[in-house]
């Protein structure tokens, strides 16, 4: 038997969640309800326009629905046949026309926010260009006019905007920073993307993606990190000066023909996998352990600790990744490399 | 209907087992295709319990991310493809014809080949699990990872071969049940008669017809990449990856709507009987089925918004999508006006399809949010999509199929469910599943991709990834009540009346429960929509027959359509081995010699079905006078 309360007492709890959640929009460096520039800000608007038109929506089918249950169950013993009604012209109109007005309510602003959106800022002289290229898994930043490579920290200047044009080197996947932009896929062969988007405020923002790509979707994050226009300039000379070997020459030549042979450290060694330059003052390792010094959850820890414990085993920190099992490296030559690597940083921030 | 050779066959009925493998009956297969599609249902459900568990809490290792990315793999295709789908076929076998007045379907010795094809199909599928591996590229397999390069062992070959038989019983049934609504209606039982069910499974059964060729296609396509070293999807050697998702949405989309239409059939009809009033604005009702049915076919880009089509196909597409919500809203508020001045009951059957209604609005809503396309840069492949697509497709067909359930439990087995534990059911069921999936609207608006194996702690995901699991665990409370009620049931008196909600309306409920192998001992005659309900208002026991009482042919059972699922098994099975057999003889791969003999097997059965005449038997008068005597 259903009795009023029951519906209402369905609903209570629903609608307290959804009034504490909406009041605590998330983390400041992920969550698309707390945009941190113009192009999530956008976004967030016709999301907040499209939430109040469907609440409308929600409250009157609520309100029908529960006045309808309410009002017309029926009574013990009642045996009479209601009246059979075919329609009501008037009434289909109503809530035909009423929906294509909200629609277009919705529509005009979704159009215009398509097209404002897809502007494309690669020839723009003050935008600064950006290739990106995914791998499984992890992110491959391209500055093509300062001719420089990193990767999976895509550092920015603040205020400027950053023209992306995406691109995958093997199965797709998707580009997301969501306080700062939506997503945009990375497709393999010709179907390169471009987007845009820009972040006025300092700060790390939260990368990831967002197309199924393997056993390690869940772990291919990344970091945004916008610095001031100055840092920007100095972190642009620092990742291009000459990089010392290891000053222990075994150290060196295991890091030479063990490291080298795939990753790049100034203008030393291979662009088949991430370039280190600089590793040492990242925000994280490998994507996802982030190094700091009060370290609270598994995955954080000192820079030192996050590279010892990637290099040592990769494929428990990436299920499925390509670094694992490709070398063979001593307790020594771990530490060695490990304690370089940490101490390979540039010094740009102020 | 000839009866030249009246008389002089022998009736031919199969008992026990065999007469469940050879039964063209679409009772019969109807009840067939509700323990395949139950069946899978199950394993569906234990997949998304899985994939709860590991994400109770962060950085969980309860599966590894392979097996993680086989469960969500799974989880969808089954769900989809051989639980949905089947159990809205059981829906439409077991009640269609009954609501048109026809004997049968059209084509029934087509209607066990489509059930035979679809269960084997499933098999092969879930085999995958105890051979190495399943496929683990996501149920929309898209490529380059679907591809050999990326997934080197046989999992995506499962999926693909396993969908490719299984589809052929989907588009089989679609056209069987176009070939019978259009010819097999009783004298009177005009299109605008039709009662909502029947109309909804007649455009679902179009959609299958335009929309399962595309998925053809485009599993052939990615068989030859896959078995033969073809280039369709592969960019390195001149392929195209964005070709495989215009190809599988341009199927994928209208499948959603193949999905829904039914569960809004199964709800107008329940609806309108529990509230005992004529369906509210039945023609408008039927005028949006046909739009949506339509426009769903205009809308596959929508999945693509952030693939890179550009912003003119994204304005149209976005414009398009929201188009959609006209035809949707108007069936919400006929159902609200259906029930509005009518006089309600709540039981089991009511509570799931007046729990549909708010539910699936929800889902709805969610629909236009994400339509407008700079939004869904944001929403897509994170949970917010996922808790849209499970309010649409949990919220809307799979209370839909509860509610049809319940509703002709008496019809298709004679007994009706247990109100007390239906309605428990409902309760934990309809709770669950708001637990499970609200909540996970603001995981994606926080930034939590979806098809994660892992996240990490302290980005504020734990609790609510807690809260949806606690959910799914009530969803299945609530499903093993309703086996427990299906269970319990079966050792019931097999009691129910012809008409045991007693205001039923439509034609089904002019007949005992269950339906007599001939359903209409006399073809009724058809006055009015609501063609029961005419004759119970205009004073009549039962509806006027539109022939006497007469011989009634019947088609023959046959094992042949069970023997072509098993050549098609057999078949897919050699050609996906054949590199890893070894030869029969020199330079002769043995998995092609499987291939062919399984091949062999399906032609050898079509060809006994050409060349062997069969014209079916009678069921004599004595035998239906008899009928009518002892249920009377």
């Amino acid at each position: 038997m259903m009795k009023r309360w029951q519906f209402v007492k369905r609903l209570a709890p629903l609608m307290a969640m959804m009034v504490l959640v909406l009041a605590a929009c998330g983390r400041e460096d992920l969550s698309t309800l707390n945009p941190q520039g113009p192009v999530a800000e956008e976004q967030f608007g016709l999301m907040k326009l499209a939430i109040s038109i469907m609440l409308v929506v929600i409250v009157i089918v609520f309100a029908i629905s529960l006045y309808v249950i309410i009002r017309f169950r029926r009574r013990k013993g009642d045996n009479t046949i209601p009246k059979q009604v075919e329609g009501n012209h008037k009434l289909e109109i109503i809530w035909t026309v009423i929906p294509i007005i909200m629609l277009i309510i919705l529509g005009v602003p979704t159009v215009q926010s398509v097209f404002n959106l897809a502007k494309d800022y690669s020839k723009d002289p003050d935008a600064v260009k950006v290739i990106v290229t995914s791998h499984q898994y992890w992110w491959e930043f391209e500055y093509p006019e300062l001719g420089i490579k990193t990767a999976q920290e895509l550092i920015i200047p603040t205020g400027k905007t950053i023209a992306i044009e995406a691109k995958s080197a093997d199965v797709l996947h998707s580009f997301w920073i969501p306080s700062l932009a939506g997503k945009i896929d990375t497709n393999p062969g010709a179907n390169v993307n471009k987007m845009y988007f820009s972040a006025p405020k300092e700060g790390v923002y939260l990368g990831k993606c967002a197309e199924l790509c393997g056993p390690s979707h869940g772990l291919m994050d990344f970091k945004v990190k916008a610095v001031d226009e100055s840092s920007f300039d100095r972190w642009t000379a620092a990742i291009q000066e000459p990089v010392a070997l290891p000053s222990d020459p075994a150290v060196a030549e295991a890091f030479q023909s063990k490291c080298l042979t795939c990753h790049a450290v100034g203008d030393l060694g291979g662009p088949a996998f991430p370039n280190l330059t600089g590793i040492g003052s990242r925000e994280s390792v490998g994507g996802i352990l982030v190094n700091t010094d009060d370290p609270q959850y598994s995955n954080e820890g000192s820079v030192y600790d996050n590279l010892y414990r990637w290099i040592k085993d990769p494929n428990s920190i990436k299920p499925g990744n390509q670094m694992a099992g490709a070398y063979d490296l001593t307790e020594q030559e771990l530490e060695g490399i490990t304690d370089y690597l940490s101490k390979l940083t540039l010094d740009y921030e102020q | 209907m000839a009866h030249a050779h009246a008389h002089t066959h022998a009736v031919k009925r199969h008992s026990g087992l065999m007469d469940w493998l050879t039964t063209v009956d679409h009772k019969k297969i109807g009840i067939l295709y509700l323990l395949a599609g139950g069946f899978f249902f199950l394993v569906g459900g234990l997949e998304a319990l899985l994939i709860r568990i590991q994400l109770w809490k962060p950085m969980n290792d309860f599966v590894s991310a392979d097996t993680f990315n086989e469960l969500l793999t799974m989880h969808g295709t089954t769900m989809i493809f051989l639980a949905a789908m089947p159990i809205l076929f059981a829906l439409m076998n077991a009640i269609v014809p009954l609501q048109i007045g026809a004997r049968d379907v059209a084509f029934p010795f087509l209607n066990s080949l489509g059930f035979w094809t679809f269960l084997f199909g499933g098999i092969l599928l879930n085999v995958s699990w105890f051979t190495g591996g399943a496929p683990d590229a996501g149920w929309t397999a898209y490529a380059p990872l679907a591809g050999t390069t990326y997934n080197g062992d046989h999992g995506v070959d499962y999926y693909v071969l396993g969908l490719q038989v299984a589809g052929i019983g989907t588009l089989i049934g679609g056209i069987n049940f176009l070939v019978t609504i259009i010819n097999m209606r009783a004298p009177g039982m005009t299109f605008m008669r039709m009662p909502m069910f029947t109309w909804t499974i007649f455009i679902t059964s179009a959609l299958i017809l335009f929309a399962f060729p595309a998925l053809t296609v485009g599993l052939a396509a990615l068989m030859f990449d896959r078995l033969f070293d073809a280039n369709f999807f592969d960019p390195s050697g001149g392929g195209n990856a964005v070709l495989w998702e215009h190809i599988f949405w341009i199927f994928g989309h209208p499948e959603v709507y193949i999905l829904i239409l039914p569960a809004f059939g199964v709800i107008s009809e329940v609806i309108s009987t529990f509230s005992r009033k004529r369906l509210f604005g039945y023609s408008s009702m039927v005028f949006a089925t046909i739009l949506i049915g339509f426009l769903g076919f205009m809308v596959w880009a929508h999945h693509m918004f952030t693939t890179g089509l550009g912003p003119v196909a994204n304005a149209l597409f976005s414009i398009a999508t929201m188009l959609i919500a006209v035809p949707t809203g108007i069936k919400i508020f006929n159902w609200l006006f259906t029930m509005w001045g009518g006089s309600i009951i709540f039981n089991t059957a009511n509570l799931f399809a007046v729990g549909f209604v708010p539910t699936f609005v929800m889902g709805g809503v969610t629909g236009v949010m994400l339509a407008a396309a700079p939004a869904d840069f944001q929403y897509h492949d994170s949970y917010f999509v996922v808790a849209h697509f499970h309010y649409v497709i949990v919220g809307g067909l799979i209370l839909g199929i509860f509610s049809g359930l319940h509703y002709w439990w008496p019809k298709m087995f004679g007994r009706a469910l247990n109100e007390t534990i239906g309605k428990l059911t409902f309760w934990t069921f309809f709770i669950g599943f708001h637990l499970t999936f609200f909540i996970q609207h603001f995981l994606g608006l926080l930034g939590m991709p979806r098809r994660i194996w892992t996240y990490l702690d302290g980005l504020g995901f734990n609790e609510m990834n807690l809260i949806s699991t606690i959910g799914a665990f009530l969803m299945a409370l609530g499903t093993i009540l309703f086996l427990l009620n299906i269970v319990t049931t079966a050792f019931k008196p097999k009691n129910a009346p012809a008409d045991p909600w007693e205001d039923g309306r439509t034609l089904e409920w002019t007949i005992p429960s269950p339906a007599p192998e001939y359903n209409f001992a006399q073809t009724p005659l058809v006055r009015g929509y609501d063609a029961y309900w005419k004759e119970k208002m205009d004073g009549h026991k039962g509806m006027t027959p539109a022939e006497p009482l007469g011989p009634i042919h019947m088609p023959s059972p046959s094992i042949l359509p069970f023997f072509m699922g098993v050549g098609l098994f057999i078949a897919a099975l050699g050609f996906m081995y054949a590199p890893d057999w070894g030869d029969m003889f020199d330079g002769f791969k043995a998995g092609y010699g499987v291939g062919i003999f399984g091949l062999l097997i399906l032609f050898g059965c079509m060809f006994l079905r050409s060349v062997i005449d069969d014209h079916g038997f009678h069921i004599e008068e004595e035998e239906i006078l008899k009928d009518k005597g002892g249920k009377a």
